[in-house]
């Protein structure tokens, strides 16, 4: 397909399915949590307005769960599928990691799942909340496993390779690799912030049409408590996430500050602008701060750190992509500690409700968090290559041997089956989030649950949009 | 360490792989039998007797697959590279299914029908794949050395496609027994009708089934029909008889309550252990043994730590959700 290998093809193939599943564990992480909030302060206060907020979330949360668990399937398959090489020699390493995760994260997501998304007339207050952390939990949990496995992949540390294949020795530094502390850290601030950007659009989404009610309120005000604490925080985990990244995987750092070499005694610009041409070995339009670089990465103002040319050309990531990937969530970032700022400004002058720009912002921030999150993820995976396994096996070596027609085949029944699934969840998504957080939602006053009682309603008791209309 | 790890994984994955046909096998059966139950009000009861739980049972899939690949790399490997086809529609049914269940509660009027559609069809498709596969994986692969050599569209055959259409009559009985576990009223009546005849064309299947393999595949044939494994198989047709006989017998009450879905867990559970004993010391037929793909001890008895102590955990906890939505779903039972 477009001349493009097989290779090429499953790279495709992978980044595209593992880019649409990204997007939604980065919000289950985010709700899950959300919600054992809610439903915690609901137990503790009694005030209808956050059991009001958790019935609305934990219905959007059960069409996001949905998609993000038949993504994910995908994914578990992908390995084998399209980097058997890959998987036949270091499945022994990624290959238990993965197996921790389904038993300690998905089975238990799964199995308090059904409790918390039916069980609120079922099973008593305390036992529901229960149900609710154990699913957060396990989100939590999936993320640390998962991105064990990512990381390692990343540094890889802890093993031999014996008879051609990759044997742990020390599974503890296998785990505990040195960028794991700070990608678990990283990925799991990026799924609050998305999480928290997507509610405080829908609170400004709402208030901007004039639906004005204590529970959007609520929902705004807590959305943008999350941002002025935890952006910030996101920036400073990053920063320190790229001082790891010089430390191991410098040729990845000098793509994403587009850094060809060093001129004898002088420090490294930080630059802003740029048109990085691998080719040539430079950047054209370059407009740069001098000596910044080196600050942030080297706190001296003349450090000096490795450029481009000091690795072979084979060995260098496609600089173009990452360098603006990585400025994109950069800048993502910054908009989000403004928008949090901001908020903290209104809030101190009692004006947080009101104000079209501010909540325009707001709106419009609603997707970046997303966003961030691929550009974050396209930075790290790209800025890998030409490596699969760090310094250790090449992604040419990792493919499958299926013929490119295959691979185009299969790449274009995903593409379509993914864009029509997932379009229309996207969509019915977005519905039940324009529909608002409604009083009194599924109150056991109307509740039809009850054994020996007749039904009150003929259909299902999830929202029933059409009657809108 | 005294253990075969080897040996103990594949027990163990092939207790997780019978799990999952077991739990989702009775939800893939819904959507097969939507198509003979047509009442929205129905569908809705259908859907509503497995919506807490399916996720769940879709899991033990994932355990599968991250099982083969945490212990059997290699097969892992092979298998999936050679079975990328069928696996990869397996998945998109699963995905159209998965999503279904959410959606059609939660789309417009005029969408409904569609997810309705989409939940039977994904359920069709991740089914009959699956079934394949399976045949795929029994016809065996070319390899050389550890190497899959052969094409992407080996695991098109004639065995492979009967295989296919055998699982869904098989995933459908589950449903429906399933079915007459949690329905009452008229759509109760209205599967333990349909269960009759379903029973009656999965003997056949099965029957069908135990010739060709034997018939098909000489190293099954070998280990059937040598002694002393004779005597340990001659039980086996007596027992699937005498199973089915009980099933269409239960079927005649009034309401039988759990015995025809434990009649038919017992069946296919029959079906699955005479699989597995067929394919041992195999995990790639018949060029690769389990000890040959086995990953280096270091791994397997890592995982196996976290598998013995966290598998019963599951399945108590999942037996208590089990145990919340317990009985009979009405129509209009809350989704949420
Ligand atoms: C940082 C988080 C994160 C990342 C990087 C990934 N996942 Fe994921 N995954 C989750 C976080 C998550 C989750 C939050 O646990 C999900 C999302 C929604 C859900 O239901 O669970 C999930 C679901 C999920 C499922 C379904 C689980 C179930 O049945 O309940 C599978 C099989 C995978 N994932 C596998 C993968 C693989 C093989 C990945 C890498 C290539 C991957 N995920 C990346
Ligand atoms: C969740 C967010 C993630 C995103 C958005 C993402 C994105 C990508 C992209 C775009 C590529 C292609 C790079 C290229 O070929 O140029 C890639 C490659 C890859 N990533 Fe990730 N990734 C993510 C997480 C993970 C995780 C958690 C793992 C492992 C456990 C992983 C393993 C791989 C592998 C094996 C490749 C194959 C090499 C390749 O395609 O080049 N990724 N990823
Ligand atoms: C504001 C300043 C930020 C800085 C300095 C920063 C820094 C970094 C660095 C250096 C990496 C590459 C790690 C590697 O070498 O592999 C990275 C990756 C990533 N970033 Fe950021 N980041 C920032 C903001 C954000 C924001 C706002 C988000 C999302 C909401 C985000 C999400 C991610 C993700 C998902 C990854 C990939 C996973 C990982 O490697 O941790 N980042 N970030």
């Amino acid at each position: 397909m477009f001349g493009l290998t097989a290779l090429e093809l499953a790279r495709i193939q992978f980044g595209f399915t593992i880019s649409f599943h990204i997007i939604f564990p980065a919000i289950t992480i985010g709700l899950a949590s959300y919600l054992a909030v809610l439903e915690g302060l609901w137990l503790w206060k009694k005030t209808a307005v956050y059991r009001d907020l958790y019935h609305f979330w934990s219905k959007i949360f059960a069409v996001n769960f949905a998609m993000g668990v038949v993504s994910g399937l995908v994914m578990a398959y992908q390995f084998g599928t399209n980097w058997s090489y890959f998987s036949s020699f270091a499945g022994s390493i990624t290959g238990p990691l993965l197996a921790y995760e389904v038993l300690t994260a998905f089975f238990l997501e799964a199995g308090f799942l059904g409790v918390m998304l039916f069980g609120w007339h079922r099973v008593g207050p305390g036992l529901h909340f229960f149900a609710t952390v154990m699913v957060a939990i396990g989100t939590l949990i999936s993320a640390t496993w998962i991105l064990a496995s990512n990381s390692w992949m990343q540094t890889p540390q802890g093993f031999e390779i014996v008879n051609g294949v990759v044997v742990p020795v020390n599974w503890f530094e296998v785990i505990f690799n040195p960028s794991f502390p700070y990608r678990l850290a990283h990925m799991v601030t990026a799924a609050f912030l998305a999480t928290a950007l997507f509610v405080g659009a829908s609170g400004a989404w709402h208030l901007l049409r004039g639906n004005d009610n204590p529970r959007v309120r609520k929902m705004l005000s807590m959305a943008m408590w999350m941002l002025l604490i935890v952006a910030p925080l996101q920036a400073v985990i990053g920063d320190q996430h790229g001082l790891n990244t010089l430390k191991h995987q410098p040729a990845k750092i000098a793509a994403m500050e587009g850094h060809w070499e060093n001129e004898p005694g002088k420090g490294v610009p930080l630059i802003l602008f740029a048109w990085p041409d691998q080719a040539a070995e430079k950047n054209h339009f370059e407009i740069a701060i001098p000596n910044l670089s080196s600050l942030i990465l080297t706190h001296s103002l003349d450090g000096q750190f490795p450029g481009l040319k000091e690795f072979a050309p084979e060995d260098r990531p496609p600089v173009a992509v990452v360098f603006w990937t990585f400025r994109i969530m950069v800048g993502l970032g910054m908009l989000m500690i403004t928008l949090g700022l901001w908020a903290a400004w209104r809030r101190w002058r009692g004006t947080l409700y009101e104000g079209r720009w501010f909540q325009r912002f707001a709106l419009l921030m609603g997707p970046t968090g997303l966003i961030a999150i691929l550009a974050g993820w396209y930075t790290t995976e790209i800025g890998r290559q030409p490596w699969v396994i760090y310094g250790v096996m090449r992604t040419s070596d990792a493919v499958s041997d299926h013929s490119a027609l295959t691979m185009s085949v299969t790449l274009v029944i995903f593409i379509v089956a993914y864009f029509l699934v997932f379009g229309f969840g996207t969509s019915y998504m977005l519905k039940l989030v324009g529909k608002g957080p409604e009083a009194g939602e599924d109150d056991p006053a109307t509740d039809n649950d009850h054994p020996g009682q007749s039904p009150a309603r003929p259909l299902s008791a999830a929202p029933d949009l059409s009657k809108e209309h | 360490m005294g253990i075969d790890l080897p040996i103990v994984w594949a027990c163990i994955i092939g207790f997780g792989l019978m799990m999952y046909v077991i739990m989702d096998g009775f939800d893939l059966g819904i959507g097969i039998l939507f198509p003979f139950i047509r009442g929205r009000d129905d569908r809705d009861v259908m859907v509503n007797t497995v919506a807490p739980v399916w996720d769940g049972n879709e899991t033990w899939l994932v355990l599968g697959g991250a099982g083969l690949m945490a212990a059997f790399p290699l097969a892992y490997a092979i298998i999936l590279t050679a079975l990328y086809i069928p696996l990869a529609l397996m998945l998109l049914g699963l995905i159209w299914r998965g999503v279904a269940f959410e959606f059609r509660f939660k789309a417009d009027e005029h969408h409904k029908p569609f997810w309705d559609k989409a939940f039977m069809l994904g359920s069709v498709t991740a089914t009959f794949f699956q079934g394949v596969s399976l045949g795929a994986f029994l016809n065996g692969f070319q390899m050389e050395g550890t190497r899959y050599t052969g094409s992407a569209m080996d695991w098109v055959s004639p065995f492979a496609i009967f295989t296919g259409l055998g699982l869904l009559v098989a995933y459908a009985l589950l449903g429906a027994t399933w079915l007459i576990v949690k329905t009452e009223g008229p759509l109760h009546d209205r599967l333990v009708h349909l269960a009759r005849p379903l029973m009656l064309v999965l003997l056949a299947v099965i029957v069908v089934v135990s010739l060709w393999t034997p018939l098909a595949h000489q190293a099954v044939a070998e280990r059937w029909f040598s002694l002393p494994n004779l005597f340990f198989f001659a039980p086996v047709p007596l027992l699937v008889a005498l199973t089915a006989f009980l099933l269409l017998r239960s079927l005649r009450t009034g309401d039988p309550g759990l015995s025809p879905f434990i009649l038919t867990l017992f069946l296919l559970f029959l079906g699955y252990t005479g699989l597995g004993i067929s394919m041992f010391p195999y995990v790639i037929p018949p060029a690769i043994t389990l000890r040959e793909a086995a990953a280096p001890p270091e791994s397997m008895g890592f995982a196996l730590v976290g598998a013995l102590l966290i598998i019963p955990v599951i399945l108590a906890y999942t037996a208590w959700a089990y145990y919340v939505f317990r009985g009979k779903v009405r129509v209009g039972d809350g989704y949420h």
